[in-house]
């Protein structure tokens, strides 16, 4: 293990580091720390100049009017229903490349997993243009379902490195044994391989739920209305309106975060596993 | 009759038997690869054929070939964008170190420190635009905790996102904060699977501290590097949240990047210019063409190998 184990270090070092645990955790964050606090805030405190002192009150009110005073609860269900069937498409359709190219060989089968991996390389900035050019003509634009299109096809690029490098990893011999018995292509996709990629389909749901929710660039490209653009793309309006109102925009912010929040700490190790993918040999 | 019937049936079914296993991968590849084609390959071939075009979206383009990057090359804007994005990729190498320091930091075995590793993870969770509002408050003007920390160390406060000459610095550290910990759990992961005999084998050999993780550590941990700095020129290449929503390339768009030009160039309330963006994200995706080939090179290299 690397570092030396604090266990077998002087008492004096355990101790130190004991100490310097929670110091950096709050020292690392606490912008968000000062935003959470503001969020509890009266706006009486905040006009009276009490930044960073403790609340005087507890104001969960703020909450309750940035639903109230905002379009916040819309936003939230947009990325739910942009969020969600992204996650469903994607694994259906990387499921079956990531089968198809993890189990055969045939050629061609390297350059299409190329075509996957350098595809999801590229600044997606420069299919902007085109990509809103055919929603608008698909008379998709301006509608979640144009949104959960195009994050289905890009996401399938990452989605399909994953599931393929996995595949690869299962036991070859299980396909082997069941050709043997006679199970057709299609029955060994459902019944052998499928049960075996649990894990890597939820640590995928995770990640791709979190990368969707958190997705900015895109629901301002394809979306422009309050029915339609999911909360990121509505937090910049918001803030645009709430000039100053630092415990709203708080508060809105705080929010907008917990989904994605919730799913790390339930999901963690697989959220993890997902993401570290590639970091081991 | 119903003899030809039963004899067709079982010869279709050995065909297909037969070739399953050839069409079988073609036929679970189809509707993925043409939404990928559609949405992503084609596109890229289209933004460059469309950077011909003096186009506003709607009505009829006009074809002026090269006029476009002509354009480009005199826009004073657009070697801000450059030299920006410049600024971001080398600045946002940092993360890697960083990373690599709290991964070490806390790679320990005490109690709660599976707690501490995920509460360090935390900024890498949360949305850019979340991030963004987060140090756009850090950094306020006044009342700002960061404002109140220079005014108390120097005597007067900076409004970092007001100053052309910060604005950018600024907008990189906020976004360093979630990239620094995207690189901490790749290391935290990479230092996990380090063999523990090398390292006792080193110890032996009486070497410790910054040695050690030289010559011992650091060759052990080459792919949680290669993914620590392909994922941060990604992201570096890629930056436009963080830029849109902390000061919409402001101050006198001095904090502008690539990728938020070409968004406003493409999309600006003073008329859309989409051949103009599609150039600009042509520039923009071939300095990424540099990086993604060494990628792919090294990929490509690493799948012979295996096969």
């Amino acid at each position: 293990m690397f570092p030396r184990p604090i266990e077998q270090q002087s008492r004096a070092v355990q101790i130190g580091y004991q100490i310097a645990l929670p110091l950096a955790l709050i020292l690392w964050l606490l912008p968000l720390i000062g935003v959470a606090i503001t969020s509890v805030k009266p706006a009486s405190d905040l006009a009276a100049g009490n930044y960073f002192g403790l609340p005087s009150a507890l104001a969960f009110s703020n909450y309750g009017d940035v639903f109230t005073n905002s379009p916040i609860g819309q936003y939230i269900w947009n990325s739910f229903k942009v969020t969600i069937p992204t996650v469903i498409g994607t694994l259906i359709l990387s499921c079956l490349t990531g089968f198809a190219l993890g189990i055969y060989r045939f050629r061609g089968n390297i350059w299409i997993f190329f075509m996957f991996v350098a595809g999801n390389f590229v600044p997606f900035q420069i299919l902007m243009v085109p990509v809103r050019d055919m929603t608008v003509n698909l008379g998709l634009y301006n509608t979640t379902t144009g949104l959960v299109l195009f994050h289905v096809a890009f996401q399938t690029g990452f989605c399909t490195l994953f599931m393929r490098n996995f595949i690869r990893a299962l036991p070859k011999e299980l396909i082997e044994a069941a050709r043997v018995e006679g199970v057709s292509e299609f029955q060994i996709f459902w019944y052998v391989v499928l049960p075996l990629m649990k894990p890597a389909i939820a640590a995928l749901a995770v990640l791709i739920f979190t990368f969707i929710w958190n997705d900015y660039f895109w629901a301002t490209v394809l979306t422009t209305s309050k029915e339609t653009q999911p909360v990121t793309a509505g937090l910049y309006s918001l803030n645009g309106q709430w000039i100053a109102q630092w415990q709203l925009v708080s508060a809105g912010a705080i929010i907008a975060a917990l989904p994605p929040v919730a799913m790390f700490f339930l999901m963690q190790r697989h959220f993890i596993a997902g993401l570290t993918l590639g970091a081991v040999k | 009759m119903t003899h030809a019937g039963t004899q067709s049936r079982p010869q279709h079914r050995s065909w297909w038997r037969e070739n399953q296993q050839k069409l079988t991968p073609y036929i679970f590849l189809i509707p993925g690869v043409i939404f990928f084609l559609v949405y992503v390959i084609i596109p890229i071939f289209e933004s460059f054929w469309l950077s011909g075009f003096d186009w506003d979206g709607l009505g009829e383009k006009e074809w002026i070939g090269f006029s476009n990057y002509q354009e480009l090359f005199d826009d004073d804007a657009f070697y801000t964008s450059l030299k920006n994005n410049v600024i971001w990729l080398v600045l946002y190498m940092l993360a890697v170190p960083a990373g690599l320091g709290i991964a070490i930091f806390l790679n320990q075995k005490v109690r709660g420190i599976r707690a501490y590793k995920s509460l360090f993870f935390f900024p890498f969770v949360i949305s850019q635009v979340v991030v963004g509002l987060i140090f756009a408050w850090f950094y306020a003007p006044n009342f700002g905790l960061f404002y109140k920390l220079i005014e108390w160390a120097t005597g007067s406060g900076i409004a970092v996102l007001a100053d052309p000459d910060l604005v950018t610095y600024g907008i990189i550290a906020a976004g360093l904060w979630p990239q620094i910990a995207y690189c901490m759990i790749l290391y935290l992961t990479g230092l996990n699977a380090v063999d523990p005999e090398q390292i006792e084998a080193a110890r032996l050999d009486a070497a410790k501290g910054f040695k050690m993780l030289w010559y011992v550590i650091l060759p052990q941990l080459r792919p949680a590097t290669f993914m620590a700095v392909v994922v941060t020129v990604i992201g570096a290449l890629r930056s436009f949240d963080l830029v849109s929503i902390m000061t919409d390339g402001g101050p006198f768009g001095s904090s502008r990047v690539l990728s938020f030009y070409m968004y406003e160039q493409a999309l600006s309330e003073y008329g859309y210019r989409m051949g103009y963006g599609a150039a600009i994200a042509v520039v923009l995706f071939l300095i990424m063409m540099v990086f993604i080939s060494g990628f792919i090179w090294k990929m490509v290299d690493d799948e012979r190998k295996g096969l």
